[in-house]
């Protein structure tokens, strides 16, 4: 007995994971990602070279450049770079862990959102920048308070996606554990987790953006070392060069570890069934 | 003369909806005898997905019990496999590891029977395939061979193939009757295509709405694999909608409770 055509056959793997494919993707959407920031550049250099713009308050790209080569050569840069890189993923890892954790039981365990999530919520309300100060009232100016402030910034967008992810698990696959006699536990690790994935994934995503960010406003309170102190500093001298180094970096940084989650999401997310934009 | 594995004694269910109540079934009692393949049969709201649903094990508040191999079913479990209208796959994994569920495909005897019944369910090939990737009869067929790796004593069918198209419908059907000829699990399959149901059962229960009870059940003494276009088969055909013709005399008002 023949089936319908469409079965003979095992199917083509879907967007291939093999190398040369990934070059071929990563070439052409790099390469129109790239447009506008190049364009920027051109005019940007442009303009500068004619005189149009103020030497000090928009510095050429050739400028930026050469402060950038400084700041790389004397060992400055990497030096600083790499403290706000450490503080930066602590946070990260302190607030992400926490969110996420909290997140889970919040969505599992309706006592326990009734009980959380309300005071999550006010917490989520205070801004960050009111918070710096109490912060260094209570922790110094040491990193401590530097990592809490960005683990605050970390924290709720794991907490709420987890909670949504969980909350969001399909009820008809429900019933199938329970015809499959799934204990509590196993519907948990086979169908609860895995459908809140995708939401996790997002929120991973937010608050690794977030904690990048937090890092600029915990680095504007006494302190001595980092990248935003490198910036602050500069704008002090008005050494406006140093100032776009720090913007770049940040913007080039931030960007590269959200491809780097966007890398892991495909491979985690491969069998999602949903809209890409067109 | 082979025993009964599941017996249905006097099952009744009444829903109750905003101040009204629907009494889904009334009095319902069968007996299905080991191997048996049944077809549940009727229009909307004749409680044949009520009766299944209650045989599964998945509404428990019936009065009358259901009795599998001599004991009461209280719950859902493995040994009574159950098909729903969709194919309910877990998206996020792969046709094997759907059929495998909380099973180790590390095992070999897992991985054995995986291959077994995957072959048995004619998706040789796919066993990486995610089901995004299946159409909905293939998906089906997974959803079947998930039920079928427990073993299970009765496996129960809602209304599987509603969703396909004429063709794809056809073919599931030949394909599940090729699974009950290999295992002889006892098969209770709910429809609303008369042939469907003469097509598949040995003997085809009619059900009737309100209340929800049995009108009639047929026995098809006819050789697999039926022809739905043979003379026999048309004849029963008219016997079962001359049945349900019957049914559709106006009831008296009494048997209507609000």
């Amino acid at each position: 007995m023949q089936g319908p055509a469409q079965e003979t056959g095992a199917p083509n793997r879907g967007p291939g994971f093999t190398a040369e494919a990934l070059s071929r993707l990563a070439g052409r959407k790099t390469l129109l990602g790239a447009l506008i920031p190049v364009l920027l550049l051109i005019v940007w250099q442009f303009a500068s070279s004619k005189g149009w713009i103020d030497d000090i308050l928009y510095p050429a790209p050739t400028t930026i450049a050469s402060a950038f080569y400084d700041l790389v050569s004397s060992g400055t840069l990497w030096d600083n770079l790499r403290i706000s890189l450490a503080r930066a993923a602590a946070g990260f890892v302190l607030g992400g862990t926490a969110g996420l954790a909290l997140g889970v039981l919040v969505g599992l365990s309706r006592r326990s959102e009734k009980v959380l999530n309300p005071s999550v919520q006010m917490i989520r309300m205070i801004p960050h920048l009111a918070l710096v100060p109490l912060f260094v009232l209570w922790f110094g100016i040491g990193e401590t308070s530097k990592v809490l402030i960005i683990a605050k910034g970390a924290f709720f967008p794991l907490y709420i996606n987890a909670f949504i992810g969980i909350r969001n698990a399909d009820n008809k696959l429900f019933e199938v554990a329970k015809v499959l006699e799934y204990s509590r536990w196993t519907t948990i690790r086979m169908l609860v987790l895995p459908s809140a994935m995708p939401n996790m994934i997002l929120g991973t995503r937010v608050s690794l953006g977030l904690a990048w960010l937090g890092l600029v406003v915990a680095e504007l309170m006494g302190a001595t070392s980092g990248l935003g102190y490198l910036m602050s500093d500069a704008r002090q001298f008005s050494q406006t060069p140093i100032v776009f180094v720090g913007i770049v970096l940040f913007a080039a940084i931030g960007k590269l570890a959200d491809t780097g989650v966007q890398a892991v999401e495909r491979r985690l997310l491969n069998w999602q069934d949903s809209f890409k934009g067109q | 003369m082979a025993e009964s594995i599941l017996e249905i004694d006097n099952v009744s269910r009444v829903f109750v909806q905003n101040k009204s109540r629907v009494i889904a079934l009334d009095r319902v009692s069968l007996n299905v005898k080991r191997g048996e393949f049944i077809t549940l049969i009727g229009p909307s709201g004749c409680g044949k997905s009520t009766l299944l649903k209650i045989i599964a094990g998945l509404d428990t508040q019936h009065k009358g019990n259901v009795r599998l191999e001599g004991e009461e079913i209280a719950r859902p479990g493995i040994d009574k496999g159950f098909i729903f209208q969709e194919p309910r796959l877990f998206p996020w994994l792969t046709v094997e590891k759907n059929i495998a569920g909380d099973l180790s495909l590390r095992r070999p005897e897992i991985r054995e029977r995986v291959a077994e019944l995957i072959e048995l369910v004619r998706l040789k090939g796919f066993e990486k395939a995610y089901p995004k990737e299946l159409s909905g009869g293939m998906a089906q067929r997974v959803a079947i061979a998930r039920a079928l790796l427990r073993s299970p004593k009765v496996l129960l069918l809602d209304e599987p193939f509603g969703a396909l198209d004429a063709f794809t419908r056809s073919h599931m059907q030949e394909v599940l009757l090729e699974i009950w000829e290999k295992n002889r699990t006892t098969m209770i399959f709910v429809t609303h295509d008369i042939d469907e149901a003469i097509f598949l059962a040995n003997r085809v229960v009619i059900l009737k709405p309100r209340p929800g009870s049995i009108r009639g059940i047929v026995p098809i003494d006819l050789p697999y694999p039926r022809k739905k276009a043979s003379g026999s088969f048309q004849e029963l055909r008219v016997k079962i909608l001359s049945e349900f013709e019957k049914v559709d005399e106006p009831e008296p008002e009494s048997n209507f409770v609000i």
